[in-house]
């Protein structure tokens, strides 16, 4: 009898094993299809496109796609632009939010209630919203006529990296509300007597904040680091409304169907065949994210983690 | 005389340096907010009530009253049917969204032979599901023909969903629910690439559970199942509001009325036009937040 039950949960058991095994097996298998998809295009001949008896292995092996897309790509510089873009608003948000973040947690002041919904409106409502002016604003930027006084013109800041640097500077780049909110959680869950034994160690707020809660505030910090370079890599919203002839990884990307052709047709004619334009645009595609996929194998073990230290979450 | 010195005293004792550096911190946020979101957002109010001409001297803004809201919602041919739709869409994925990505957190989170890859893989679409990527992923030819042949060489694959939905019917299933349940599955892509976040933080709260919980519950005899009902659903249901608020926020920013206020405002220069869609886009997003906030929120369970 008690063989038997035990048997019975083994046998359950193995079952339940095998049926999550196919899930995820097939699950993963959705969410890794189109990359290997573009891996496997990005390698092919172009004859093998159509060839019915070539799914994934190529029959001709070629670099041609993967060249093409790079040159008209101008993909070593873009990568460059793209990675100092987005390192340094990585940075100044990181730095701006974890600041203002540290103020609405602990340093409180009358008021501070009611800008924190200010940052709850910023993550509610969506940047459609108030694009236009701000884009108005920046390309006539007076800093509230300040700099009309000085030189007597304002400034285009447009199409520089300055929209960017000002926005992450002050804490109001793509998703920044997002960061002040996680810091906010991650600072109030850190125990008060932290703060209190720094203080009657003869602390300034400053020093405290600066040499006790930064570097314990270390998950918060890697969460928004990696959400925030990842999104700034990625976002086109922003990009291409700010940056119209810079070289950045999602321009290249929006132009790239575009720049295809331009391309092609300039060499020869006959091959602008759109099978072939799409396989390029997807080798480009594919350029584009390998970057971020192979900084992605060295850091996601730290996403679950730091995600979970961080407070967000209780 | 007697005030100054009060306030001078209350600023050098430690709550006084506190209110100081709070300020401070504050500061750099409080100046973009000011500059970058609080005027620009007045300013769209203002125009989305005006119309906008550019001239030599710069705009001209005139007041013309709620014309543009009546051209957004009545006159223009897309608008209102892209906001239904993508509205609807959004009632229908965030559900599905929410349950898949809780099932995939609990799947995640149990012990088994090779789980780390599997977490890898599960989080990748917050790497690639998101702007520019996207769109062009779209239109690909490539994936179109690759689908064909995969087509052609096997049925099972289109025949999956479609066999499904027979059992179903014939079983006595309700209509409704049962195209309910054989879209999503030949949306799955669509779902799982939504839904990295939502697992990241579901798969962190349910890592924050205390493990004592499930140890009592195991000797008084409550199976898997059980567990999940009555410990780990109610545990993480403050998550399942901030899965949803998320949720929403996210698939508004990738609907098609994004790409429609974008185009009317930049390539037909009619801001006015535009800054009308985008605050009637704003207010519709606002509604369903607080509606299904209402709704989750009475059902949420918490410690305290």
């Amino acid at each position: 009898m008690l063989t038997r039950r035990f048997s019975f949960d083994k046998l359950k058991r193995w079952v339940w094993s095998f049926v999550r095994f196919v899930l995820i097996a097939g699950l993963s298998f959705v969410i890794l299809y189109p990359i290997l998809q573009k891996i496997s295009t990005a390698i092919k001949h172009k004859s093998d496109l159509y060839s019915p008896i070539v799914v994934w292995i190529p029959e001709n092996f070629t670099f041609d796609n993967i060249r093409d897309a790079m040159s008209i790509m101008n993909y070593w510089e873009t990568l460059f632009n793209t990675f100092m873009l987005s390192g340094m608003t990585t940075i100044l948000t990181a730095a701006s939010c974890a600041l203002a973040g540290y103020a609405f947690a602990r340093l409180r002041f009358k008021g501070s209630n009611i800008l924190f919904f200010g940052v709850i409106l910023t993550i509610l409502v969506p940047p459609t919203t108030i694009l236009i002016p701000v884009y108005m604003n920046l390309r006539e930027f007076s800093l509230g006529g300040l700099i009309p006084l000085l030189t007597g013109n304002t400034v285009n800041l447009l199409d520089s990296y300055w929209p960017f640097i000002l926005t992450s500077i002050t804490a109001n780049s793509l998703k920044a509300g997002l960061y002040i909110f996680i810091f906010t959680q991650f600072f109030r869950g850190v125990p008060k007597a932290i703060e209190e034994a720094a203080y009657i160690d003869g602390a300034g707020v400053g020093s405290t904040f600066f040499r006790i809660m930064l570097p314990n505030a270390f998950p918060a910090i890697v969460t928004v680091v990696l959400f925030s370079f990842v999104w700034q890599w990625n976002d086109s919203f922003y990009t291409t409304t700010y940056l119209t002839s810079s070289h950045v990884m999602s321009t290249q990307l929006s132009s790239l169907p575009y720049n295809l052709e331009m391309f092609l047709d300039g060499g020869d004619a006959a091959s602008s065949d759109p099978f072939y334009l799409s396989m390029v645009q997807d080798t480009g595609i594919l350029l584009a994210i390998l970057p971020l996929i192979i900084l992605y194998l060295f850091v996601q073990r730290y996403f679950v983690q730091s995600i979970e230290r961080t407070g967000v979450v209780g | 005389m007697n005030a100054v010195r009060k306030v001078k005293m209350s600023l050098q004792s430690y709550d006084g340096q506190k209110v100081l550096w709070g300020l401070l911190f504050v500061s750099p946020w409080l100046f973009g907010f000011i500059f970058f979101f609080f005027v620009p957002l007045l300013t769209s109010l203002q125009y989305s009530f005006s119309t906008i001409e550019a001239s030599s001297e710069g705009l001209n803004v005139t007041f013309t009253g709620l014309s543009n809201y009546i051209e957004a919602l009545a006159v223009n041919p897309n608008f209102n049917r892209q906001l239904v739709e993508s509205l609807f869409e959004i009632v229908i994925d965030v559900p599905l969204i929410l349950i898949f990505s809780l099932f995939i957190a609990v799947l995640l989170n149990q012990e088994f032979f090779g789980r780390s890859v599997a977490r890898s893989i599960f989080f990748l679409p917050v790497i690639l599901a998101s702007g520019v990527i996207l769109g062009l992923e779209a239109e690909s030819l490539v994936q179109e023909i690759n689908q064909q042949n995969a087509n052609a060489g096997g049925l099972a694959n289109a025949l999956g969903a479609f066999e499904l939905e027979r059992i179903m019917l014939r079983a006595g299933v309700n209509d409704y629910v049962v195209n309910y349940l054989t879209g999503a599955v030949s949306r799955i892509y669509d779902i799982v690439s939504q839904s990295g976040v939502q697992i990241l933080i579901f798969l962190a709260g349910i890592q924050t559970i205390s493990p004592q919980i499930y140890e009592a519950s195991k000797m008084e005899g409550a199976t898997g199942y059980e567990a999940f009902w009555k410990i780990t659903l109610p545990m993480v249901s403050p998550l399942i509001l901030v899965n949803l608020i998320y949720t929403i926020i996210d698939s508004f920013s990738r609907s098609p009325v994004t790409e429609l206020i974008m185009s009317t405002g930049f390539d037909n220069l009619n801001f006015g036009l535009s800054s009308a869609m985008a605050w009637v886009y704003f207010i519709s997003i606002m509604l369903i937040l607080a509606i299904s906030t209402y709704l989750i929120s009475k059902k949420v369970f918490y410690q305290e």
